[in-house]
């Protein structure tokens, strides 16, 4: 069982995105956290200070640990946002502003 | 005269359950959400291209979700409510002119501006969890258990094969079972609780078998998934290096204290944590409402002592899906009577005002029942990062503490940047309180949400002089340099 197959779900056709140039497939309405985790990925971002790897912790959109970078935008909350066809997502190490 | 205008924020039970009584009185309501989709963190649902045909197999009392979907539905064909999806409130104003105007963020991207003017505002904007820091908690694989929640309802997916649910409260059963359900080996629940403690109290437990019932169901579904349950039990520590490997669990004796002969290892990838639930307040907050401890203040009415202003559900105290929903049926109520400037006769919601009495006096006994593990702290390492946005340790804050003589958060906020990152001390503020030693006060944060500069601005200017008081910092600034 998997939770798809438990909610029966039929999702639309699956497409293609990048995570640092390496093509993944994600389902329409998932959020990139999702897809990422799908792809078996848990963590896409390291930490400013210390350089520790960090992923989904809240899931919700209050702790800012999923930080990533989609389309050239650092910063995104990988929690929150849609992912769509041709979506370049790219791991982010500290700020994401010196890329 | 026109139709008076309420916005209630939050499509949770609470702010669902307000928006069908009020609409139902010719209120005329605009529902604001940052979710894509009604239904708040217990009917969270799959994002709809995925195409689930049967959402219902990841949630519990989905006969009143369909009510309140089609309540809602209903209403926006009708015209008399607005559903506001992917709005983000990162303030709620004043303006002397009379009434509210509430500011949101629009997309995903949270780029846009949107402002909503009203005569009148619910606040059910329900709340978030707190976990406490232990050593590796910040490693990939560790997440909130209703962060894990979240992902599954609405994203369908698990975040790993092998999962330890721990922490304490009441929500860990519905994430055992249901990341059980949806296909992954559960090792254990891990709860730091007395078994003892919820007999002593099985009084007021009692008061509601309903919740005793479901309890048992919860029971029943551990046992066919073959969950192991450990109560008096903790998680002493995450291992792995990259990501989660392992963790290491232990009994703790009748003090509190972990029983060092007791500790082993379980094998897993994800570890579902949490240590109770905390409410937004922000937004109630920076309106300058009172709050009792870190629940908004309201009072039988569901009002909180800002004129036009009421809130319900999480917001106003952790009590469940059930509580939230009689609180915003009776505030919905008392809002449609007021708007129309009539005082409500409370006789209109006794059966909702029972349900709410029971629920609130079931809570308070479960919740001291699921009291914290008194040694806690202990098990708190000084290299163990208590704020995970600027990586502030346990051992910079006990110094802060020791050396520097900080006795509240402020201080200690102040002396090791603890809680000045990206989430502003949301998730790392009941850490630090503990590491620390000191009271747990609900942050003040100006705003509920990072806000663009040039939002900042343009709101200055169609917004008018506001009564709120200006913020201290842009918060921009204060994120700039993560
Ligand atoms: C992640 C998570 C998962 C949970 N899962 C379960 C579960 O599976 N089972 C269970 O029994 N209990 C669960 N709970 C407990 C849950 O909080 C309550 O049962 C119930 O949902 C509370 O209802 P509410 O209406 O008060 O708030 P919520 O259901 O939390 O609804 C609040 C709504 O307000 C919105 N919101 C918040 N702030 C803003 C803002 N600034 N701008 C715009 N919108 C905003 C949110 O997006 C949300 O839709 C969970 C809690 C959390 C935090
Ligand atoms: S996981 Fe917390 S903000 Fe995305």
């Amino acid at each position: 069982m998997n939770p798809l197959e438990l909610a029966r779900a039929e999702p639309g056709p699956a497409f293609t995105v990048t995570l640092d140039g390496r093509e993944i497939e994600a389902l329409p309405g998932q959020t990139v956290a999702a897809a990422l985790w799908t792809a078996g990925v848990t963590s896409w971002r390291s930490t400013r200070g210390e350089g520790r790897p960090r992923g989904i912790f809240c899931g919700i959109g209050v702790c800012f640990d999923c930080l990533v970078t989609v389309n050239d935008r650092p910063n995104q909350r990988a929690c929150l946002l849609p992912l769509r066809p041709g979506d370049a997502i790219r791991t982010q190490e500290g700020t994401g502003r010196h890329e | 005269m026109s139709e008076p205008r309420l916005a209630v924020i939050g499509a949770g039970p609470a702010g669902l359950a307000a928006t069908l009584a009020a609409a139902a009185r010719g209120v005329h309501v605009t529902l604001v959400d940052s979710a894509a989709e009604a239904g708040g963190q217990f009917y969270r649902q799959p994002a709809p291209g995925l195409g689930a045909r049967r959402p219902q197999a990841l949630h519990h009392q989905w006969r009143t979700w369909e009510r309140l979907r089609d309540g809602l539905r209903t209403h926006v064909r009708a015209g008399a409510v607005r559903h506001l999806t992917d709005h983000h409130v990162w303030f709620v104003e004043r303006p002397d002119t009379g009434g509210f105007t509430v500011h949101a963020l629009v997309g995903p991207g949270q780029e846009e501006a949107a402002e909503v003017r009203a005569d009148a505002v619910l606040l059910a904007t329900g709340g978030y969890e707190k976990v406490l820091p232990f050593p590796g908690w910040t490693l990939p694989g560790v997440v909130t258990a209703g962060g894990a929640q979240a992902m599954l309802k609405g994203g369908l997916v698990l975040p790993g094969r092998t999962a330890v649910v721990a922490g304490t409260g009441p929500l860990l059963l519905p994430v055992a079972t249901g990341l059980a359900a949806a296909g992954a080996r559960v090792a254990a629940l891990v709860d730091s609780a007395d078994p003892a403690s919820f007999l002593r109290r099985s009084r007021a437990l009692a008061g509601r078998p309903d919740k005793v019932a479901e309890g048992a169901r919860y029971a029943g579904q551990l046992l066919r998934h073959r969950v192991r349950t450990l109560l008096r039990h903790t998680v002493v520590e995450a291992l792995g290096t990259e990501r989660l490997e392992a963790v290491t669990i232990a009994a703790l004796d009748r003090d509190g204290r972990v029983r060092p002969d007791t500790r082993r290892r379980l094998d897993c990838d994800t570890l579902a944590v949490s240590h109770g639930m905390l409410p937004h307040t922000d937004l109630a907050d920076a309106l300058g409402c009172r709050l009792d401890g870190t629940d908004v203040h309201v009072d039988a009415e569901q009002r909180t002592d800002v004129p036009g202003l009421w809130a319900a559900g999480e917001t106003t105290g952790i009590g469940g899906s059930a509580l939230s929903l009689a609180e915003g049926h009776i505030a919905g109520r008392s809002i449609a009577a007021r708007l129309a400037g009539r005082t409500p006769d409370p006789h209109e919601w006794t059966a909702a005002a029972r349900t709410r009495e029971k629920l609130r006096s079931f809570f308070a006994a479960v919740d001291s029942g699921y009291a914290l593990p008194a040694h806690r702290a202990e098990q708190v390492t000084d290299e163990t990062v208590v704020c995970r946005c600027e990586e502030v340790s346990a051992g910079a804050v006990r110094e802060a503490v020791r050396e520097l003589g900080a006795g509240d958060l402020r201080t200690v906020k102040l002396l090791t940047r603890a809680g000045m990152g990206w989430c502003q001390g949301r998730v790392c503020g009941p850490g630090v309180a503990e590491v620390a030693g000191c009271a747990e006060t609900p942050g003040r944060r100006p705003f509920a949400r990072p806000v663009p500069l040039g939002v900042l601005a343009r709101a200055g200017e169609t917004a008018g002089p506001a009564r709120a008081a200006a913020p201290e910092e842009p918060q921009d600034d204060a994120h700039r340099d993560q």
